[in-house]
C-alpha cells in the first residue's frame, strides 16, 4: 500500500460500521474494510453491539425507533477516533442526518454533533484522510463504476474511488453512460415501488451492458444487490462486487448473486 | 374581515410577526431604497468596447442576425437590403421614435413605412431599443408611442435598431438607466427584454424558431 | 383536474405499459439535462448565484405582508387592480366577474400553472367563456381534453404523430391533403390558427414569475411570444399569482432570472422576459385598458413558519423533475395532481393535504438529484420525509409497511436478538440459495424477486465471523 503523509498522528482507533447489509449478505465486504483500513495504519474495531444506522425507520417517517437506534450506534462507536462504513448511504446517515434527529435536546444534540464528525464512508477515508494513493492490488478486469446517490451527492464521493482503482493493477475501467444516476433501489422503495424501481433498473443495466465492462462495482451493497440481481434475470454475466473487494485485493469470494448466466 | 386583511393576518400568524413591527419595516423600506445589485458575472464587467463585441457575439449565439452601421441616416438602406435578401415586400411598420423617424426614409423610394401600432398584418417591423445587455445578447424595448410593443411580437421579422453607446454588461445597469429616465421606483407599461427570435420545444422537445412571435429578429447596431 | 394521486401506483403502472408516453419521456433526458449543464458550466458564478436567490427568496418570505403591500400599493399607484383570494374558488370567482364585467365571450391565455391550480378553464367554460390556450404545448393538451404533464413542458408526453392526429380532428377548415408530419409544419399551423384567437380575444389571462415590489410589475419568462400577445392584444390583462411570487426589486429579478433559464431550458436568457405594469398609459398606442391582479394564498400563509415554507423558494423551473428518474419513468400524469415530479411531492400535499396525497412523497428513491440541480437549493428530499413523518404520526403509513418496519426496528433496537436471528437465519438462506448463489423467487420477497434475483448471503454473518476470527487469534496467542 502506498499512501502520502496521513492527516491523522499516530495509529487512529477507527470503529467499523459493517452496515447491516454488509453483516447479513456479503461479509466479505467487511473483511476487505478491515484489512484497507489495517494496510492504511488503523487500529481496527467492530463493535458488536451495531445492528443497522436506521434508515428504514428514517425514510419512512418513524422518527421514535430513528432516535432509538441512532442512540445506539453513537453509544457503541463514540469512543472511537473515526467511525467507517462500507456505505455511502449508511455513512451518509451517520455523518449528515444524525445530529438532524436530536435538534433541540440539550443532552444528545452536543454529542451526536461530535459523533457526525468522526463519520467517514470507507474510500473516501482511506483516500481523503489516511491518504491512500494506492492499495497493491492487482486485478484483471475491465471494471465499470456506479456512482451511488447517498455517496455521490451526500458525501461527494467520485473521484475518489476511480483514483485507487486507476492504480490497480491490470484494472481497465470503462465508464457508462449516466453512472450518476439512480439504480432504483432507494431502500424500501424498491420494493414499495416495484414496477418503477424495475424500470429504473432496467436501464441502469442497459448503460452497464454497453460499457463493455465485465465487472461492476459501487460502494453501496444496497445498490449492488439490485443492479445484481437485474444482471442475472436478464441473463448478463458481468460480475458484481463492491469495490473493497477488489481494492482489498480479495475476490476470492463468488460475486454478487453468483457469476454465469 | 376583507380577503385582503385575512390574507395578510394569516402571514403574520404563520410568521409570528405583529402587523406593527418597526424592525421588520425598516429593513424592507432600506432594501427597497437601496436596490442591492448582488452577483454580476464576471463575463458582464466588461470595458466599453468589449461589451459591443460580447453583445453581438451573444445575440448571435442566440439566433439573432447583428449588422453595424456607422450612422443613423444609413438605417434605411440596411433596412431595405434586409429585406430585399430575404424576399420581403418593401413595407415596414414603425412607432413615432424620433431616431427613426429622422433616419431619413425617403432615400428608400419603393419601401412603404407604415406608423403606430401593429394590427397584425405587417411582416416586418422596426423599433428602436432602449438598451442592450452585453451578458446575454438581450435588447430592452420599453412601450410607448415611440416604440408599440405589438410591433415586438406581431411581425414575422423584427429589426431592431440599437445604438451602441447604450450596450451595458449586465441587465442591473440597465435597471440604472431606466431609473434615471423614468424615476425611482417608475416603470413605462412594458419593458420587453428579448433575447433572440420567438421559439418552442414543445413538440418532442425539439427547438424550432417563430412560434408565436417573430421568426427572426435582426439587430442594427448604431456604432 | 380530479385528484388521483392515491392511485399513483395504479398510474405508473399504465404508464410503464403505455409505449407512446416511454418514447415520449425519452425526450426529458435528452432535452434538458445535457442543454442544463452546458449553460450552467459556462457560468462560474452560477452557484453564488443560486445561494443569492436563495437567500433573496428567504428575505421575502421572512418580510411577506410587508412587502405585499408595498407591492399592491405600487399596482394601484400605477392604475391596476389588485384582488385579493384566500383561496382557489375565490381565485375563480374573481377572475369571472372581471371577465363578465368586459363582456367576454372569449379569453386567451398565456402558459399558467397557477390557473391549473384553480381549475380556472372548466369554471370559465361552465360560465360560457370560452377559454383558448395560446402556448404551443398547451393548445396541444387543451385539444386532447388533458392536463399539463410537466410545468414547463406541458406536452412532453407526446409525440409528434399525435399531436397530427389531433390538428386534423380539430382544425377541420384546413386542407385534409397537408402535411404535417414535421414538427415545423405543426407549429406554423398552430400559430396561424391561434394568431387569429388573439385579436378576438376580450380579456388575457397569464401567470407571473414575479411580482416586484419596488414597482408593482408582473413578470412572465417566455419563450413563444403567445403571453406577450394574449397580454397586448387584450382589452383586459388579468394576472393571476400566488403570494410567494413577490421580490423586492428589480435588482433581485435579475439575480434570479441568471438561474431560471439555465435551470429550466438551459438557456442563459429565455426568449422573452416581459416587465407589466398597469394598464395602458395615456399615449400608449396598445396595451389593456385594465390591469388586474388576482393574488392568491390557497394554502401558502399556513406554509410560512413550518418545515415546508422552504418550498416556496420554488421558481417552476423544472429541473427537479427533469432529473428525477422516478419522473423519467412514468411520467407527469401518473401523480395524479397538478404539480408532479419532485416539487410536486413536497407541494401538492400541503395545497391538498397528506391524506389524499400520501403516495407522492413516498414515490422517489431520495436519489437527491433534484435537490442537487435546484436553482433555489430546496431540500426537496428532506421535505418529502417530513411528510413521511406527519403521515407515520397520524397512522396513514400502509400497514405492510408499518409491521414489516417495526419488525425490522424490533431487532435493530436490540443487538443480541439481531445476532441470535441473523447466526441462523443467514447461513440457512445461503444454503437455500445453492450453486447459482441467487434465488428467482422467495416467498416474502415478491416486491424484490418479481423483477430481479435476490443475491443469496454469503453464509456466517459479518459479526459472526469476525466473532470467531477473534476468538480463534486470542487461542492461538495464549
Amino acid at each position: 500500500m502506498t499512501l502520502n503523509e496521513p492527516k491523522v498522528a499516530g495509529q487512529p482507533r477507527v470503529g467499523l460500521f459493517a452496515t447491516c447489509l454488509v453483516d447479513l449478505f456479503r461479509p466479505s465486504v467487511g473483511f476487505a474494510s478491515v484489512k484497507l483500513l489495517q494496510d492504511a495504519g488503523c487500529e481496527v474495531h467492530v463493535p458488536i453491539a451495531q445492528t443497522c444506522c436506521g434508515q428504514p425507520a428514517y425514510n419512512t417517517g418513524d422518527k421514535a425507533d430513528t432516535r432509538a437506534i441512532a442512540e445506539q450506534v453513537i453509544e457503541a462507536f463514540e469512543g472511537f477516533d473515526f467511525i467507517v462504513a462500507p456505505s455511502g448511504s449508511c455513512a451518509a446517515m451517520l455523518k449528515k442526518h444524525y445530529p438532524g434527529l436530536f435538534e433541540g435536546d440539550a443532552l444528545w444534540e452536543d454529542r451526536a454533533k461530535a459523533f457526525s464528525g468522526k463519520c467517514h464512508e470507507l474510500i473516501s477515508f482511506l483516500t481523503d484522510v489516511m491518504m491512500v494513493r494506492d492499495t497493491g492490488a492487482r486485478l484483471d478486469a475491465k471494471v465499470t463504476y456506479h456512482d451511488s446517490c447517498s455517496g455521490l451527492r451526500e458525501l461527494g464521493i467520485q473521484e475518489q474511488p476511480r483514483k485507487l482503482l486507476a492504480n490497480v493493477n491490470g484494472v481497465e475501467v470503462h465508464e457508462m453512460a449516466d453512472s450518476d444516476v439512480c439504480c432504483g433501489f432507494g431502500g424500501t422503495f424498491c420494493v414499495k415501488y416495484s414496477d418503477i424501481s424495475n424500470a429504473i433498473v432496467t436501464k441502469k443495466v442497459g448503460n452497464i451492458d454497453a460499457s463493455g465492462a465485465d465487472l461492476l462495482l459501487a460502494g453501496d451493497l444496497g445498490c449492488l444487490m439490485n443492479m445484481a440481481g437485474k444482471l442475472k434475470r436478464q441473463g448478463s454475466d458481468v460480475e458484481v462486487r463492491h469495490v473493497a473487494e477488489v481494492l482489498a485485493g480479495m475476490t476470492s469470494q463468488p460475486p454478487i448473486a453468483g457469476s454465469g448466466k | 374581515m376583507s380577503a385582503r386583511d385575512t390574507v395578510l393576518g394569516k402571514i403574520r400568524a404563520s410568521m409570528r410577526v405583529p402587523a406593527s413591527d418597526d424592525d421588520r419595516k425598516r429593513t424592507v423600506a432600506a432594501r427597497l431604497a437601496e436596490a442591492p445589485r448582488g452577483i454580476i458575472p464576471q463575463r458582464a464587467k466588461l470595458p466599453k468596447a468589449g461589451q459591443l463585441e460580447l453583445f453581438c457575439a451573444m445575440a448571435s449565439q442566440f439566433g439573432a442576425t447583428v449588422t453595424r452601421v456607422s450612422d443613423y441616416k444609413d438605417v434605411p438602406a440596411e433596412v431595405s437590403t434586409y429585406l430585399r435578401a430575404r424576399n420581403l415586400p418593401a413595407a415596414i411598420r414603425i412607432g413615432a421614435d424620433k431616431r427613426l423617424k429622422t433616419a431619413g426614409w425617403a432615400s428608400e423610394k419603393t419601401l412603404e413605412v407604415r406608423h403606430g401600432a401593429s394590427d397584425g398584418g405587417d411582416l416586418a417591423g422596426v423599433s428602436h431599443a432602449m438598451a442592450g445587455v452585453a451578458e446575454t445578447g438581450t435588447l430592452a424595448l420599453l412601450s410607448g408611442p415611440d416604440n408599440p410593443t405589438t410591433i415586438n411580437f406581431l411581425p414575422e421579422h423584427h429589426i431592431v435598431v440599437l445604438k451602441a453607446a447604450d450596450i451595458t454588461g449586465d441587465m442591473e445597469s440597465v435597471w440604472t438607466m431606466l431609473r434615471m429616465t423614468q424615476g425611482k421606483g417608475e416603470m413605462p407599461r412594458a419593458v420587453n427584454l428579448v433575447t433572440g427570435p420567438s421559439r418552442s420545444g414543445d413538440i418532442e422537445q425539439t427547438i424550432l424558431l417563430g412560434a408565436h412571435g417573430p421568426r427572426a429578429v435582426h439587430i442594427i447596431v448604431v456604432t | 383536474m380530479e385528484l388521483t394521486s392515491n392511485k399513483f401506483k395504479e398510474n405508473a403502472a399504465r404508464a410503464l405499459v403505455d409505449l407512446q408516453l416511454q418514447k415520449a419521456l425519452g425526450n426529458v433526458e435528452k432535452g434538458f439535462i445535457g442543454k442544463r449543464q452546458k449553460s450552467v458550466d459556462a457560468l462560474p458564478e452560477f452557484d453564488a448565484l443560486r445561494d443569492n436567490a436563495r437567500d433573496i427568496k428567504n428575505h421575502v418570505l421572512a418580510h411577506l405582508d410587508l412587502y405585499l403591500e408595498e407591492y399592491e400599493r405600487k399596482v394601484l399607484a400605477a392604475g391596476g387592480h389588485v384582488h385579493w383570494a384566500e383561496t382557489a374558488e375565490d381565485a375563480r370567482r374573481i377572475v369571472l366577474e372581471i371577465c363578465q364585467k368586459a363582456g367576454a365571450r372569449t379569453v386567451t391565455k398565456g402558459k399558467s400553472m397557477i390557473t391549473e391550480e384553480i381549475a380556472l378553464n372548466d369554471h370559465l367554460e361552465a360560465n360560457g367563456i370560452e377559454p383558448v390556450e395560446t402556448d404551443l404545448g398547451e393548445y396541444i393538451i387543451q385539444l386532447r381534453g388533458e392536463h399539463p404533464s410537466h410545468i414547463i413542458a406541458p406536452a412532453v408526453h407526446l409525440n409528434k404523430e399525435q399531436v397530427e392526429s389531433d390538428f386534423r380532428r380539430v382544425h377541420t377548415h384546413l386542407p385534409e391533403g397537408r402535411d404535417l408530419s414535421e414538427p415545423v409544419s405543426l407549429l406554423s399551423e398552430a400559430r396561424e390558427v391561434l394568431r387569429q384567437r388573439y385579436f378576438a380575444a376580450d380579456v388575457g389571462i397569464t401567470g407571473a414569475n414575479f411580482l416586484i415590489a419596488e414597482t408593482g410589475t408582473s413578470v412572465i419568462v417566455t419563450n413563444e411570444g403567445n403571453g406577450d400577445l394574449t397580454q397586448t392584444l387584450g382589452k383586459v390583462h388579468v394576472v393571476v399569482a400566488s403570494i410567494e411570487k413577490i421580490v423586492p426589486t428589480l435588482e433581485d429579478t435579475a439575480q434570479i432570472l441568471r438561474v431560471l433559464a439555465r435551470s429550466a431550458t438551459g438557456q442563459d436568457m429565455s426568449v422573452y422576459t416581459t416587465f407589466s405594469t398597469g394598464p395602458k398609459r395615456a399615449d400608449d398606442p396598445d396595451g389593456p385598458d385594465e390591469y388586474h391582479v388576482v393574488l392568491l394564498d390557497n394554502g401558502r400563509s399556513a406554509m410560512l413558519g413550518t418545515e415546508y415554507q422552504d418550498m416556496l423558494r420554488c421558481i417552476r423551473c423544472g429541473a427537479c423533475m427533469n432529473h428525477c428518474p422516478v419522473y423519467h419513468a412514468v411520467g407527469g400524469h401518473a401523480y395524479g395532481s397538478v404539480y408532479p415530479g419532485p416539487m410536486g411531492a413536497v407541494l401538492t400535499p400541503s395545497l391538498n393535504g397528506i391524506d389524499e396525497t400520501g403516495q407522492l412523497p413516498n414515490a422517489s428513491t431520495f436519489c437527491g438529484r433534484c435537490e442537487a440541480v435546484c436553482p433555489m437549493r430546496i431540500p426537496l428530499p428532506k421535505m418529502m420525509r417530513h411528510w413521511r413523518e406527519r403521515e407515520f404520526e397520524r397512522n396513514l403509513t400502509p400497514l405492510t409497511a408499518r409491521y414489516g418496519l417495526k419488525a425490522w426496528a424490533f431487532f435493530a433496537k436490540r443487538p443480541r436478538l439481531y445476532r441470535l436471528a441473523a447466526s441462523f437465519g443467514m447461513p440457512l438462506l445461503s444454503l437455500m440459495g445453492g450453486s447459482s448463489r441467487r434465488f428467482h423467487s422467495l416467498p416474502f420477497a415478491g416486491g424484490w424477486t418479481r423483477h430481479r434475483d435476490l443475491p443469496a448471503p454469503e453464509g456466517r454473518t459479518f459479526l459472526q465471523a469476525w466473532a470467531q476470527r477473534e476468538t480463534q487469534k486470542q487461542e492461538a496467542g495464549q
